[in-house]
């Protein structure tokens, strides 16, 4: 054992003199590693950067809280089911909210309306069209978390009363205000004036998915007073672009499929639907949009890794080109030692640990260059998901120690197999 | 130079070998570089092994410093029995037991003389603290002591071959193995190196030279003549007349 940490010791430090000495070839061949390296932890920080941007965007959604909507959030074969179904009308939540009420241990808290739709935004000379408008109560406070950058989400009593106030996105609010505060200002939406009272703070955006920065939302009563179609029309399938749903806030997400149940028994009292009938609505939870994401991610994250990963092997054959180099050269070296009491294990460690070295110090480099780049990335681009992690940098340090190994064994194997009397006789 | 003087009395055995015989394939061609040789070395010897090349000189030396074994016959070191040995095996006798002096010093050229002398130490599994105080003395011994933290290019080839000679010694080997200790010296340099041959051996040293050499042989109290892979003359000290004529 104490034999084997003197050998690690020695060959250590031949690494080390050996890559001093050779500081050209070393430097390019680390180069291929360092290459290789960046790119797989470019790729490493992209994937957790989506995973994380996947995260943040879900968070939106929150993981106790129940969707009733008219489309199942997950892809259907058979739309034309679903196409028909009634619309998913605001005063269910009322109606889901007095059930709740009157249940004894029930797993629901609080049933909260949205609908939403596009509309543009003016104040003074700017405008935005398209905007994520969205109708609520104030108890969407309990649903989503809303953190308000400045300002507050309106009250119960405007939002009973339909007040025309309104919390603004971070880049709604950039764009309307670009150099002054909205709070207090009053907005255009759809010719209507509103009053800014909250900004929502910074949530990033990902791929478009549910972001709080691009959306703003006003009382349910003024946006159906104002936006909404009358209401007939509003139920037959295809009348309005008015979006609407009933989120439902859930007691213990523990107990998310116990609450699921509970939720389905009171829509179909609300739909007023005989026992044979079929659920005509749907009631969905972040869980569901998940599971058909993950394996988007996934694809994204094994397909890039594995071309990344090919930079990383090109890096690795160009250790193991180098290895074969230095035991060639060194062919008398190697027979000088074995002449010494250098045993097959002694040799074999000596060209492990140096072309690891050389990997380690490739990766080490790589790593920092690849540090430096997402920090530039980040600087420049904001919203680009880049995630720069701990483990990513033990991950990448163990990949470059086993792309040492690797790449090292054939010629260290070959060199410790070397017969010590053809080796000392080669010049 | 002065003939050797003194002779000490020889002791145990240390390499018994008997009829050992080496073949080497040589694409279709078989060489029998050895054909049965027979040979004992004992204890405080100072032998030369002469020869033409092509005579086997060389394949004997491998074999008396267990760099590769026989085709056939026995050999035992220090009563061991080596020629079934495997590598490492063959490693751990030679780190033990054998000091080699090459005739190309063979030195590690980025590491000072101190890192060189120790290497045998380090593959013994020597603690750094007596390693390096073992290797420092060798160099004493071999009046280095001032050249301890110089690297071999900023050494002359006579201090050179005395680092090779200081790390043959370190491990307090049974045989020291010399090959050619003077072939890359000029003959005042030579000298001095078997000036200290000499001193290693009445210090209780077992010296093997393998050489061409007269003028080297002369130095040895036994010298051992091989031709076509067969011991032609094995006697005792140095013949001018009947060695010159045999080593051609």
């Amino acid at each position: 054992m104490k034999r084997f940490l003197y050998e690690l010791e020695e060959s250590w430090k031949i690494a080390v003199a050996q890559m001093r000495s050779n500081m050209t070839r070393s430097t390019l061949t680390a180069l291929g590693v360092i290459i290789g390296i960046v790119a797989v932890t470019l790729m490493g920080t992209a994937i957790s950067g989506i995973s994380v941007g996947f995260d943040k965007s879900m968070s939106v959604l929150g993981d106790d809280v129940l969707y009733v909507t008219q489309w199942p959030w997950k892809p259907v074969d058979d739309w034309w089911n679903y196409r028909d179904r009634k619309k998913i009308q605001t005063e269910y939540a009322e109606k889901i909210n007095h059930i709740i009420a009157s249940t004894p241990n029930s797993n629901l808290v609080v049933a909260v309306p949205t609908s939403s739709l596009m509309r543009s935004m003016k104040y003074a000379g700017n405008e935005v069209d398209s905007v994520f408008t969205l109708g609520t109560t104030s108890d969407f406070t309990v649903t989503s978390t809303i953190d308000c950058k400045e300002g507050r989400f309106f009250n119960e009593i405007e939002s009973r009363e339909g007040a025309q106030v309104v919390i603004i996105g971070y880049d709604v609010a950039d764009a309307l205000f670009p150099s002054e505060s909205p709070i207090g200002k009053s907005i255009l939406i759809n010719g209507q004036l509103f009053k800014v009272i909250g900004v929502n703070s910074r949530q990033g955006t990902f791929l478009g998915l549910f972001s709080w920065d691009s959306m703003v939302a006003i009382p349910l009563a003024a946006f159906n007073k104002y936006f909404s179609s009358k209401s007939a029309s509003d139920l037959r399938p295809g009348g309005s672009n008015t979006e609407s749903d009933v989120r439902v806030k859930v007691k213990d997400k523990k107990k998310l499929a116990e609450a699921k149940d509970e939720l389905t028994g009171i829509m179909r009292r609300v739909r007023g639907l005989q026992p044979e009938q079929k659920d005509d609505f749907s009631i969905n939870e972040q869980q569901a949009f998940k599971s058909t994401l993950d394996p988007v991610k996934n694809t994204i994250a094994v397909a890039g890794l594995f071309i990344t990963g090919l930079a990383l092997f090109v890096g690795a054959i160009g250790i193991m080109n180098i290895t074969f180099v230095s035991v060639k050269e060194r062919t008398k070296e190697i027979g000088t030692r074995k002449a010494l009491g250098a045993r097959r294990r002694t040799i074999l460690l000596q060209f492990l640990i140096e072309s690891t070295a050389l990997c380690l110090l490739g990766g080490f480099i790589g790593l920092v260059v690849a540090y430096v780049m997402c920090f530039g990335i980040g600087k420049a681009f904001p919203s680009f998901p880049i995630q720069f992690s701990f483990s990513l940098v033990v991950a990448s340090m163990i990949v470059s120690v086993l792309t040492g190994l690797i790449s090292g064994f054939a010629p260290a194997w070959s060199a410790s197999r070397l017969d010590p009397v053809a080796a000392l006789r080669y010049e | 130079m002065s003939p050797a003087t003194t002779t000490r009395p020889p002791g145990p055995v240390v390499i018994d070998i008997e009829n050992i015989t080496k073949d080497y394939v040589m694409g279709e061609e078989i060489v029998r570089a050895l054909r049965g040789v027979t040979l004992q070395i004992r204890r405080n010897e100072y032998l030369a092994v002469m020869g033409p090349s092509g005579s086997g000189k060389s394949t004997l030396m491998n074999m008396l410093g267990c760099l590769d074994t026989p085709t056939s016959g026995r050999y035992e070191f220090n009563g061991r029995n080596v020629a079934d040995m495997d590598d490492d095996e063959l490693a751990a006798i030679r780190n033990r037991e054998i000091g080699f002096v090459f005739q190309t010093f063979n030195l590690l050229p980025r590491a000072t003389s101190l890192r060189n002398v120790e290497l045998p130490l380090i593959y013994a599994g020597i603690d750094p603290e007596t390693r390096e105080e073992r290797a420092a003395q060798a160099l004493i011994d071999v009046g280095l002591g001032d050249r301890i933290h110089h690297k071999p290019n900023e050494l002359s080839g006579g201090q050179r071959q005395r680092v090779a000679i200081a790390r043959a010694l370190v491990n307090d080997p049974s045989i020291i193995l010399a090959d050619e200790p003077t072939g890359n010296l000029d003959s005042k340099t030579g000298d001095e190196i078997m000036v200290l041959l000499e001193d290693l051996y009445q210090r209780g040293n077992t010296i093997i030279l393998v050489t061409h050499e007269r003028d080297i042989a002369a130095h040895a109290r036994r010298t051992i003549h091989l031709r076509d892979g067969l011991i032609e003359m094995d006697h005792a000290g140095f013949i001018p007349e009947l060695d010159t004529a045999v080593a051609g």
